[in-house]
């Protein structure tokens, strides 16, 4: 349930903010281990290569 | 302005969500999911194939998230069932924590993500695995086979089976018989481990209306295939030694395994029908989880063995 306070704002309570703050802080991590992930991939699968490309 | 200054909203459109990440985890059925790493892993490590450690370690996160992906769209799916089972009806959806729309939307991103992603960190060809079983597990088995016929866990089993023969794609980019002959041994050990809950859990399956063998063949035809396929499972687990893949260690040890499959399975099949506690099913239930993790723990165990050349 959610209560709505005049026309366009939307009250949440304690226990819906604090998951949407759990939700926020899991989908954090899960982009920067994905961020992890591509850098590493990208510099195993290039390797020195990674540095060598026409400007 | 408004006549209603203060209201308060059942709406599901205007639902805001209380669901924890816990949730979303839960979604991905980690106990699943990490029977799935353990055996993807072996079978990468089986297929003794040069390849970097980072690759083999995201190849591995990529098979896992495709196999959560595959948990969440069977719970999108399957909600109505495990509302009235009583060993599901906690997870997300029926308890109401996530909506079905968002389990959906949520596997369907995480196995686009996985197969892609699985793709470019090792090849193509265990991509295309991947998003077979995803598809095998989520459509053929959850949509299908799961509430039509009693043999659904025997086919359905094979989308529980692939990921050795992922794992062994994503190092060598290709199919061996030894790939197979892993598949084989998970293949065969479905229909005992779902069959002996089954028995145990018959009422929870016939409140739901799914045709688990118990339910449509009868507990005593059901006993004679749990011991048939127990017979099986332990021939098939010996097969890599007497194939040449693994070494004599293993296959005394697969055979001292499979021994003990067959014997749990005899003690169901003399159960008689009026023992309602089921203990031996439940033994036979608890052994074959064991069993699965001993053998494919000894065909890692005899591959790293092999490395060191110290195998026999």
């Amino acid at each position: 349930m959610v209560t709505a306070v005049g026309n366009d704002r939307i009250e949440l309570t304690d226990k819906q903010k604090k998951a949407r703050r759990n939700r926020s802080v899991a989908l954090g991590v899960a982009l920067a281990a994905f961020v992890v992930v591509v850098y590493i991939v990208t510099i195993v699968k290039m390797g020195p290569n990674v540095f060598s490309r026409p400007f | 302005m408004s006549l209603v200054e203060k209201q308060s909203f059942d709406d599901v459109a205007l639902r805001v969500s209380e669901a924890h990440a816990s949730d979303y985890i839960a979604l991905l059925k980690p106990r699943v999911m990490s029977l799935v790493v353990f055996t993807a892993f072996v079978g990468l490590v089986t297929a003794q194939a040069p390849i970097n450690p980072f690759i083999a370690c995201f190849a591995i996160i990529a098979i896992a998230v495709g196999a959560g992906a595959s948990g969440a769209l069977n719970m999108w799916y399957d909600a109505d069932i495990d509302a009235v089972m009583s060993r599901t009806h906690k997870r997300p959806v029926p308890a109401g924590r996530v909506l079905p729309g968002e389990a959906l939307v949520f596997g369907l991103v995480l196995s686009g993500f996985s197969v892609l992603a699985l793709g470019l960190i090792a090849n193509w060809l265990a991509a295309g695995l991947l998003a077979f079983t995803i598809f095998f597990y989520a459509v053929i088995y959850t949509m299908w086979l799961k509430r039509w016929t009693p043999q659904n866990i025997v086919i359905g089993g094979a989308a529980g089976a692939f990921p050795p023969m992922v794992g062994w794609a994503a190092a060598t980019g290709d199919i061996s018989l030894y790939s197979v002959l892993q598949f084989m041994i998970i293949f065969l050990w479905t229909p005992p481990h779902f069959w002996a809950l089954a028995l145990f859990k018959s009422g929870d399956y016939e409140r739901a209306g799914v045709p688990m063998m118990p339910n449509v063949a009868g507990e005593a035809s059901t006993k004679r295939q749990i011991f048939a396929y127990a017979v099986l499972v332990a021939i098939t687990g010996v097969l890599p030694t007497l194939a040449g893949y693994a070494g004599y260690s293993y296959g005394i040890l697969a055979a001292a395994l499979g021994a003990g499959f067959v014997w749990y399975s005899w003690k169901v099949l003399l159960m008689p029908e009026s023992d309602r506690g089921m203990k031996p099913a439940k033994a036979l239930f608890g052994y074959s989880l064991l069993y699965l993790f001993a053998i494919f723990t000894a065909l890692l165990a005899d591959s790293i063995l092999a490395d060191f050349g110290v195998a026999w």
